[in-house]
């Protein structure tokens, strides 16, 4: 099959969907690639250098697109692009089919087949096609030095001869793929890096990356990412309020604040607001990596660099991937020749494009003249769900009730039994037996009782010195021994005297030994 | 004024060895809980020599200073995995006590018998309590006697073989005579037919012919018991200490040692419960000896066992993030903890996430596994039972079994057929990978193939535990 690379028309887009390099690698598939003349130029790919890869270099895209089967482009099509398509040709690139319904139409209506980069699952396997990463942990780590770029101080602390200069203070909020890069990049420039998210769950890789995890002290059921595709989910007002205030408290300190906070399918919320831009320092910076949808700061302005009246620069560039096009075109690329891996399993340079496999299907937006948008859920889980919270006990309150009732009843004839049949037995005895026997019966079966109600909080744990304990404590046979040793009899003083004798070294025994059981019992 | 003194000691004594008990629930209230044991100790032993009924002082003070010392160091020099066999011999001691104490009562019984009224006047201390019992006293009296040196004699011969089975002298594999529980209901019988002969004559043949029948009773019955139930037999003979503790303070009219029996006894019973509830076996059928009947043919094990070596194991160590320790008896015959611990430290040390799943049933005393651990330094925090980590096993990485099998055998679940179908094991087949470290190819204890050494999944680390951990532990970097 024959690829084709379109360059790309919109403004400031400098990334291209081919590289020499992944042509090479489409040639080994049994592809064709071809390519607009200076589609690479921007990301420093020259006409040159795709001709030595073997690449067929075409004047402009109406050729291109003529042909090519399979055209890969980075950007959505224009409208004007989406008609140009032909039936039967396959475009892979970003498309955000929620967000451009009449696109859709437009290529369902010429039909032609869109994969779409933004809709590749979120599953393990797909994780080498997911360009919606890969362009993410770009603009994280790029996020942080257009902060460095703008901030006029050190990120590191240091005392030098001239004077001690603190360490930046920098936090990220949203710790999804952006954050998280964003957290790896200013950590190793040496800033002191907090890090804020609503999914408690992340909080372990927040640390892993050497950031501390901003705790909210907020009770309340905590989201499961994994329940939404690993992404976060909107929050109640309640913790929305708890989660500003949070920031209001922290807005002070922070030198410099990452945004990453974004919801599929939502405009961007309003995370940092206008009152916490002016609780800051001045010289601060705020990046919004949220621009594109709005911002998470107030005062954001898309593809703009603002200085605010107390001096907070605000960042709101739309197009860092753009600003790095060598590094995120070689990435977008790979994930593209990924892609196109999946969709050649024989490597016979023939598109199967097989509509069974989750990654596949869940890409795939439209299909022969089909909307095939949005897809049936995944076969696998996309991400394994946080460990279940209860037993799912779906029972409607009346079967519980019920449940509960029958359990009290068997419980409670069950005890009615016992102390029926156990009463009956002690009238019984007290029928025949004299007071006095009556007297220790019932000082027994109370200790037996309370026997029973003290061992059953006994943690297994401490079983055996309980074991050890009881031993040492059952020698009280001791005072049986003691009481016969005054006896007239020799015989009697001697089996008490060896009686004594055992259980002697029962009691010394046992309590040592227990305490030094009970001695090793450590925290950590 | 001596007997009111006497009797609020016992008071406080009893009130000090229930919160003794008590205080058993967590790992710092216990360390308190030994002094309330030892201050209600030391106060009933004071009290009663203070109190009637005690002479020859001198004698009772110089054994106890004797006993104590050889208690002392014993308990001094015993190893942690020698606890199974030490508390078994204890109970025999007190096993032993309660007969010789019985035949103490019975003796005075006949003395006084042969006394004339002028010179039962004359007695003092327990032999004047005897000497005024009427009849139906003298009738119940000798009930208790009897059941105190019966419980106490079985206490005394099972005890003994419970040791010799721990210590290794004596074989552990579940061993009857010919002629199996028929022996034991037989011995049962003798000692219920001379019950009633002793009750007609107070003859002394009688209860020693009957001391004998018992001796034999708890000699058979815990030869009968396999070494992988003997955590409920060390149990439940601790609680037949207590019972025959509080049928000798029925018989000498001792409140304070029918309570603190009373509550030996009803500790050890429970204990024994939850070890059966936790091996899923009905009580009675561990009593009498071995499992239950199985239905038919166990399910066939394919595959083969894949062993590796200790490079193997270090590799999926260093790559691991979780871990999850299984020890067994094997590692207390190896005397493995020291080297578990130093394991344990250094993957902490790298940020693992490293815990221990003790089985209710693991080792051959009930919490054993936990009492070594404890012993080498391993924090309790990070000891965990079955029922609060085996949800966790799909999420570890690598699982390693240390001498355990019978608590790790998938075929408690999957083979309906097997002897230990139903009792909850640790699934330690689910974690992304198992090592097992063991000695050779031969079953457990119980004699069952274990399915989970065939696993995909599992890899083989054959050797002594000791041995084989000391080996795995420079490669951990």
């Amino acid at each position: 099959m024959k690829i084709g690379a379109l360059a790309e028309v919109f403004p400031g887009e400098t990334r291209v969907a081919l590289t020499p390099d992944s042509a090479g690698q489409l040639a080994k598939l049994g592809h064709v690639s071809v390519i607009q003349s200076g589609a690479g130029a921007k990301a420093g790919f020259s006409d040159a250098a795709y001709a030595a890869a073997g690449v067929e270099v075409l004047p402009d895209a109406a050729a291109v697109i003529a042909a090519a089967d399979v055209l890969v482009k980075v950007r959505g099509p224009e409208m004007a692009e989406a008609q140009a398509l032909r039936s039967g040709q396959t475009l892979i690139s970003f498309f955000w089919p929620a967000q451009n319904p009449e696109l859709l139409e437009a290529v369902k209506a010429r039909g032609a087949t869109v994969v779409a980069m933004d809709m590749v699952p979120r599953i393990s396997r797909a994780q080498k096609m997911d360009a919606l990463s890969s362009m993410a942990n770009l603009a994280g780590y790029r996020a942080v030095i257009e902060a460095a770029n703008n901030f006029p101080r050190f990120f590191t602390g240091q005392v030098t001869a001239a004077g001690k200069v603190p360490p930046a203070k920098v936090l990220i909020v949203g710790a999804g793929v952006a954050g998280l890069a964003a957290i790896g990049a200013s950590v190793s420039l040496g800033a002191i890096t907090y890090a804020f998210d609503v999914r408690p769950e992340v909080a372990e890789q927040i640390n892993s990356m050497g950031a501390e995890f901003v705790y909210l002290d907020f009770a309340e059921a905590a989201q499961d990412g994994a329940a939404t595709g690993g992404y976060a989910a909107p929050s109640s007002p309640e913790f929305r309020e708890a989660q500003l205030k949070k920031f209001r408290e922290l807005a002070p300190d922070m030198d410099i604040v990452i945004t990453t906070a974004l919801i599929p399918g939502r405009p961007a919320p309003k995370l940092w607001l206008e009152d916490m831009v002016a609780a800051m320092k001045p010289g601060s910076v705020i990046v919004d990596l949220a621009a594109e949808r709005g911002g998470n700061c107030d005062l954001t302005v898309p593809d703009q660099k603002i200085v605010t009246a107390n001096g907070v620069t605000i960042v709101g560039y739309t197009d860092f991937p753009s600003r790095m096009a060598a590094q995120a075109s070689t990435l977008y690329a790979n994930n593209i020749r990924h892609m196109l891996t999946d969709l050649t399993p024989k490597k016979d340079g023939v598109i199967d494009h097989n509509m069974e496999d989750d990654v596949i299907r869940g890409a795939t937006v439209a299909k022969d003249g089909d909307v095939t948008w949005p897809p049936p859920p995944p076969k696998i889980a996309a991400i394994a769900a946080q460990k279940p919270k209860e037993k799912a006990r779906e029972l409607t309150a009346e079967e519980k009730r019920a449940a509960e009732v029958a359990a009290f009843k068997a419980q409670t004839r069950s005890q009615v039994t016992l102390l029926a049949v156990g009463g009956a037995l002690m009238l019984l005895a007290g029928l025949y037996a004299p007071a006095s026997f009556m007297s220790h019966f019932i000082v027994f079966v109370l200790a037996v009782f309370v026997g029973f109600q003290v061992i059953w909080n006994v943690s297994h744990s401490l079983h055996t010195p309980l074991m050890a304990v009881t031993n040492a404590i059952s020698s009280i046979i001791i005072l049986g021994a003691l009481m016969q040793i005054g006896s007239g009899s020799v015989l009697v003083v001697v089996l008490a005297a060896l009686s004594v004798f055992m259980a002697g070294i029962n009691i010394f025994g046992g309590f040592m030994v227990t305490r030094r059981m009970l001695a090793m019992f450590q925290k950590s | 004024m001596a007997y009111g003194f006497t009797t609020a000691a016992y008071v406080v004594a009893a009130v000090l060895f229930i919160l003794s008990l008590g205080g058993l629930s967590g790992q710092e209230s216990a360390k308190r809980a030994v002094w309330y044991g030892i201050a209600g100790m030391a106060l009933a032993v004071a009290a009663t020599l203070y109190g009637p009924g005690a002479d020859n002082w001198l004698i009772s003070l110089a054994m106890i200073v004797v006993g104590g010392a050889i208690g002392w160091v014993v308990a001094q020099r015993v190893q942690m995995t020698e606890m199974p066999q030490l508390v078994a011999a204890m109970h025999s001691l007190v096993g032993l006590a309660a007969v010789f104490i019985g035949f103490n009562t019975h003796i005075e019984l006949v003395r006084i018998a042969g006394l004339d009224e002028a010179a039962k006047a004359a007695l003092t201390g327990f032999a004047a309590v005897v000497a005024h019992k009427t009849g139906v006293e003298v009738t119940i009296l000798r009930v208790e006697t009897f059941l105190g040196v019966f419980i106490g004699a079985v206490t005394f011969t099972g005890s003994v073989i419970a040791f010799g089975k721990l210590a290794g002298r004596v074989d552990g594999k579940a061993k009857k005579l010919p002629g199996g529980h028929v022996l034991n209901a037989a011995a049962a019988l003798i000692s219920v037919v001379l019950l009633a002969v002793y009750l007609q004559s107070g003859s002394t043949l009688a209860l020693a012919g009957m001391t004998l029948a018992a001796f034999f009773i708890g000699y058979h019955l815990i030869m009968g018991i396999g070494g992988a139930d003997m955590p409920v037999v060390v149990s439940m003979l601790n609680s037949y200490s207590g019972w025959a503790a509080a049928a000798i303070g029925f018989s000498l009219s001792n409140d304070l040692l029918i309570v603190v029996g009373a509550l030996v006894g009803s500790s050890g019973a429970i204990l024994s419960y939850i070890m059966c509830k936790a091996m899923n076996r009905s009580f009675i059928s561990v009593i009498l000896g071995g499992f239950g009947g199985t239905t038919g043919p166990a399910m066939e094990v394919t595959g083969e066992q894949v062993a590796i070596d200790a490079e193997g194991v270090a590799a999926a160590l260093n790559d691991a993030d979780s871990v999850i320790i299984i020890p067994g008896y094997g590692m207390a015959v190896a005397q493995a903890q020291q080297s578990v611990s130093e394991l344990t430290r250094k993957l902490r040390a790298k940020g693992k996430n490293v815990r221990f799943a003790i089985h209710p049933v693991a080792g051959r005393l009930p919490g054993h596994m936990n009492v070594l651990l404890a012993e080498a330094k391993v924090p309790y925090d990070i000891v965990l039972e079955m029922d609060e980590i085996n949800e966790d096993f799909p999420e570890t990485d690598v699982a390693i079994v240390i001498g355990s099998n019978d608590i790790v055998n998938p075929a408690a679940q999957e083979d309906p057929n097997s002897p230990i179908a139903g009792m909850p094991v640790l699934e330690c087949w689910k974690a992304k990978q198992v090592f097992v470290s063991k000695r050779g190819q031969g079953t457990g204890y119980s004699g069952i193939e274990n399915p989970l050494f065939y696993k995909e999944n599992t890899r083989m680390f054959y050797g002594d535990a000791k041995k084989s951990i000391d080996q795995l532990l420079p490669m951990i970097d």
